[in-house]
């Protein structure tokens, strides 16, 4: 009875995001993978005109077999990687030059931030014309940038080159997200208290020893967070390919686009396979994270 | 302790409630005679055709209240993502407009879509649409839509002035595809630029145009009922086609047909294929035909009319199927196809309206279409279903991404995306 009155009202108060959340994002999921587990591939089956049969994994060995697919998987990995290293880098080195102190940070910080403000289709419209792939006399964007100063080898088909064109699309990620890595790497580096440095110094430490052995260590649940942050939004990498290049283009495809031409297309089985398959490479990225999370608290 | 408890559950509760209150918003009092059409005519000339029927609506159809449900975006991309929603919910719009053809199929085989036969006969439209029209709506004997125009897919743009610089005749059409291909040579050599091609469905109606150039009329149609083999040698000689125009032409994978055709429009490229849609960019940008542009059938396709149409149907379950019934009937009748043609650019489905009061083009057109072999447009829905017509520009749009180097892949992809038609 004790209990109860100690644990009804908080209890009673988070009742209904429980249930929403259990309805909207969990149940869902589980519904998600039920049709990923059948042959729903057509619009009759989809309107219920036509029976539907559960076929087991059949849909996931199909997909992971096929070239198509594999090819979205591949430019998944490396879209994912060069946007990490990409924001590390550049929101590491911003945050460092920023540490020491300069006039007019403020400014600078403001810039640097500025783009996260702007919504990836918005920046993707302009990008689009910036990254047109039309090269040559009629070229618009960055290539008719490059012929106009001169340095026509520069010109290139940016997003449409089928092996690296989705690294294109990356260029405009970094440019958005730096400036957010950025500020959580300047936050750490604040966090670092004066006291810490001025010891190491009168210990006799090198700037370099200072920050390998004082800083540095100091900073990485920040960038373990960054990679986090920045890994997950890849993953789901959705509304800045539709709108630079669209659903059509073969060289930008990644299984988030799969996913949205499976369902387009009725093929909702598919659709729903590919939204679990993503869901647990997200999962393989986050959930190690929680763990370690909670055992740091512990200690 | 006890109030705070109180309190809790009575914001539990009000949470709760605020969840489900925005199902209950309120029905206008008219709903009843509401006519919820969607279709995707909400720009330029379309929009123009589409208010023009809007219009006649009002007027002859006085009962009822005409809803506006048009969303944009190219090709129908983006009304049908929310029709699709709408109708697997069983929400359906009164009537929704449709490429006519095969695109209908994943329709009828959902049952979403009533049967509509009943009314060709009741507006007599049975004697006013040519018969090889009927045929090709036909599917089981029955009719589930009423086409409200006819486009020619097989239309290839040109650029005079470009064609004269690279001491081309502009008046003389290449009668084939190699007579073509040598042609854009020479505007290659004289530096413009052959030919531009957008997204993949533009991409997959030049393809389609080529096939029906290296098969004629016959052996195309037999690519969609089986009798044709994707795999064989003759698909292959298209492809090979294809590969030398994909590597002359100017591609941007993203890009919608307009942005494309204005190279053509602005003396920078020779030649686009495009739909008779295209008259009404041309017309937008004040260009003069014969003078400023000109069209001619793909070359090898000039005996035959690659048909598309755009059509309304009925939904099973729609709450008012006598004002849709109403629309339809302003579709086909002579009137609504006569006003909404002549702004859209495209020709009336009917035989019985008056031409003299369409432009040159329009007249020649609706001659072509009654004296030439009418085949399917695959690029828009005619000839195969929806996810066999999403293949194929999948498989397309790889190839020429990947410079056009791969026929022999593009066929596989192609046999590929093509095995459901084969029973």
């Amino acid at each position: 009875m004790r209990n109860l009155k100690k644990w009804g009202p908080p209890f009673l108060l988070i009742l209904p995001s429980l249930i929403l959340i259990g309805v909207f994002v969990y149940g869902l999921i589980i519904v998600n993978f039920n049709t990923s587990l059948t042959d729903a591939h057509t619009a009759a089956t989809s309107s219920g005109n036509a029976p539907t049969n559960y076929t087991g994994f059949s849909n996931y060995v199909e997909l992971l077999s096929s070239d198509a697919f594999l090819f979205s998987l591949r430019n998944l990995l490396i879209f994912t990687l060069v946007f990490l290293c990409g924001t590390l880098l550049i929101g590491f080195v911003w945050a460092w030059l920023l540490d020491k102190p300069i006039k007019g940070e403020g400014i600078f910080r403001s810039i640097f931030l500025f783009p996260m403000a702007v919504s990836f289709v918005a920046s993707g419209v302009v990008w689009k014309w910036l990254l047109s792939p039309i090269e040559g006399e009629t070229a618009t964007g960055l290539n008719r940038l490059f012929q106009m100063v001169g340095l026509d080898f520069l010109q290139n088909p940016w997003w449409s080159d089928v092996s690296v064109g989705i690294v294109a699309i990356t260029i405009p990620a970094i440019w958005q997200l730096s400036g957010y890595i950025m500020a959580l790497f300047l936050a750490g580096f604040r966090g670092i208290p004066d006291e810490l440095r001025e010891a190491a110094r009168v210990d006799g430490a090198s700037e370099w020893q200072l920050y390998k052995s004082i800083i540095f260590p100091q900073l990485s649940p920040v960038a373990l967070s960054a990679i986090i942050i920045i890994g997950h939004m890849s993953l789901k990498s959705f509304d800045l390919i539709m709108s630079i290049a669209n659903q059509s283009v073969y060289s930008t495809k990644v299984p988030a686009i799969d996913m949205y031409v499976f369902k387009t297309t009725y093929d909702y089985a598919n659709s729903a396979a590919v939204g679990s398959i993503l869901l647990v490479i997200v999962a393989v990225l986050v959930i190690p994270y929680l763990i370690h999370d909670t055992r740091q608290r512990r200690k | 302790m006890r109030r705070s408890a109180i309190i809790a559950s009575a914001v539990a509760l009000s949470l709760a409630l605020v969840g489900c209150s925005s199902a209950g918003t309120s029905e206008s009092k008219d709903a009843g005679k509401d006519v919820q059409v969607v279709s995707w005519w909400a720009q330029g000339s379309e929009k123009a055709g589409y208010e023009a029927l809007q219009k006649i609506f009002k007027e002859k159809k006085k009962d009822f209240n005409f809803v506006d449900a048009a969303v944009a975006g190219g090709g129908g991309s983006q009304a049908k993502q929310k029709l699709q929603a709408d109708l697997d919910a069983g929400n359906p719009p009164e009537t929704f407009q449709a490429h006519a053809g095969a695109e209908l199929t994943d329709y009828i085989k959902a049952g979403q879509i009533e049967d509509v036969s009943a009314l060709y006969d009741k507006f007599k439209l049975r004697e006013v649409f040519p018969q090889s029209l009927i045929e090709r709506l036909t599917v089981d004997g029955k009719i589930y839509s009423i086409p409200s125009n006819i486009h020619r897919a097989n239309v290839l743009w040109y650029n005079p002035e470009v064609l004269k610089s690279a001491g081309i005749d502009p008046k003389k059409v290449p009668a084939t595809i190699d007579d073509w291909i040598a042609d854009m040579e020479k505007v290659k050599a004289a530096g413009k630029v052959p030919l531009t091609l957008g997204m993949n469905w533009t991409q997959t109606q030049l393809l389609e145009t080529i096939l029906i150039a290296d098969l004629g009329a016959e052996g195309y149609n037999g690519l969609w009922d089986g009798k044709t083999d994707w795999a064989g040698a003759e698909v292959t000689k298209a492809l090979k086609h294809f590969q030398k125009i994909v590597e002359l032409a100017q591609t941007d994978s993203s890009a919608d047909w307009e942005p494309t055709l204005n190279f053509v429009m602005d003396g920078k490229a020779a030649y686009n294929v495009m739909g008779d849609w295209a008259i009404a960019a041309f017309t937008a940008a004040k260009k003069e035909m014969d003078k400023d542009w000109m069209w001619a059938p793909v070359p090898g396709t000039q005996d035959v009319f690659d048909f598309l149409a755009d059509s309304f149907t009925l939904p099973k379950g729609a709450k008012n199927p006598e004002g849709a019934k109403a629309w339809l009937e302003v579709i086909g009748s002579a009137d609504g196809q006569a006003q909404f043609n002549l702004i859209k650019g495209s020709i009336p489905a009917r035989t019985d309206v008056d031409t003299t009061k369409f432009p040159e083009y329009q007249q020649k057109a609706m001659e072509d279409f009654k004296s030439k072999t009418v085949v399917s447009s695959l690029a828009h829905g005619a000839a195969a279903p929806l996810a066999v017509s999403s293949a194929i520009n999948d498989a397309v749009v790889k190839f020429t991404q990947g410079q056009g180097k791969d026929v022999e892949g593009l066929q596989k992809d192609l046999v590929n995306a093509t095995k459901s038609l084969k029973k």
